[in-house]
């Protein structure tokens, strides 16, 4: 077994109930990593949704959250304003962050408070048997739209962008390196940062979408079919922009914003008293 | 490179095969513990430490460890300080 994992891993709840060849340990690989070199296991706390890549974070030998579907950021927004000096990492998949949990991204991008978010993008509802999610392209078979989707994709990436996200990223499990480093931009950013990793089910989607299940030809088809985000320059059409579409740290953070707003209201209220006292 | 694939570990999915840029690796006869095909590290030698197999690995089977190089630096080193 890798040596790096080990450290980070609890070995004894291996294997993973990931299916073979899924991304969801290429992501799980490259966020150990990112803390690894970034050393602060101690402050980082993990926190998940429902779904297959909710199950991440839960082989990690660290702080971890496992919660209801869909709440992941709702709970990572409470830990973060209770223990404000913690790094909180969110792990969520693009049916439990896009559609049970739109809400809560959307007024986690709009506060700006301060976590990283991991938003695995496999298309589809893995866990319960491949049925059509927000994400899911334009005419896919799937097992709740047998005659293709007919409905418009969500981009996670630019919707979180939209939504006042200060750091918006996109890759796909084909750029590991470039997903670590992100991550770690992620976790050191002051405000919201959403990172989508595009990634592959072949076991559910596999076949209708890419035509093949062999994760290594899925993993190909990631690498040819990437293109590398150039500021002002209009994507070529089928192809999955990938980069770092926004980092500017302009925007005020919440928590910062709470707590400097929590000392003005106990000042104020102590110096009334005071007089009053007087 | 000392490149090590663990049975226990790896579900024989094959994406170590496809990414490695120097097509170290090929699927065996050898079964793991899941019953599939394990990819072997049958071109060792012709590894080049990018790591691309450990990173892309979902299941972290593989580690690579560079094993040849440290002995020959420490005898270069003993060699130095000798003369």
């Amino acid at each position: 077994m890798n040596r790096l994992m080990e450290r980070y891993l609890k070995t004894d709840a291996l294997p993973t109930l990931f299916c073979p060849g899924c991304g969801n340990g290429i992501v799980q690989n490259a966020a150990i990593a990112a803390v690894d070199r970034l050393g602060m296991r101690q402050d980082i706390a993990c926190v998940s949704g429902i779904g297959c890549s909710s199950w991440i974070p839960c082989y990690f030998a660290m702080d971890v959250m496992h919660t209801t579907h869909g709440r992941a950021l709702a709970f990572a927004t409470g830990l973060k304003l209770a223990r404000p000096e913690k790094e909180v990492l969110v792990f969520t998949g693009d049916g439990d962050c896009m559609a049970i949990g739109g809400n809560h991204l959307l007024h986690a991008c709009r506060r700006n408070i301060d976590m990283c978010v991991i938003m695995v993008n496999n298309y589809i509802y893995g866990m319960t048997g491949g049925q059509k999610s927000p994400a899911t392209p334009y005419g896919l078979t799937t097992k709740t739209s047998p005659w293709g989707s007919y409905d418009e994709p969500l981009q996670g990436a630019e919707l979180a962008m939209d939504l006042g996200a200060t750091y918006a990223a996109r890759w796909t499990t084909a750029h590991p390196a470039q997903l670590s480093k992100s991550i770690e931009a992620g976790i050191k950013h002051k405000g919201f940062a959403f990172i989508e990793v595009i990634s592959q089910c072949p076991t559910q989607s596999g076949k209708e979408l890419y035509g093949t299940r062999d994760a290594a030809k899925i993993v190909q088809y990631f690498k040819e079919n990437s293109w590398s985000y150039k500021h002002g320059v209009k994507p070529p059409e089928g192809k999955i922009v990938v980069g770092v579409l926004r980092h500017d740290n302009d925007k005020g953070e919440f928590t910062e914003k709470m707590l400097e707003k929590q000392k003005a209201v106990q000042s104020s209220r102590s110096r009334k008293k005071g007089g009053e006292g007087q | 490179m000392k490149i090590s694939v663990d049975n226990v570990r790896c579900k024989g999915c094959g994406i170590c095969i496809g990414v490695c840029p120097k097509k170290v690796f090929e699927r065996s006869k050898k079964r793991n513990s899941y019953g599939s095909p394990m990819p072997e590290p049958a071109r060792a030698g012709e590894c080049i430490g990018c790591r691309l197999c450990e990173q892309m690995c979902p299941d972290a089977a593989i580690n690579v460890e560079e094993e040849a190089r440290a002995p020959e630096r420490k005898q270069k080193k003993q060699d130095a300080e000798e003369e």
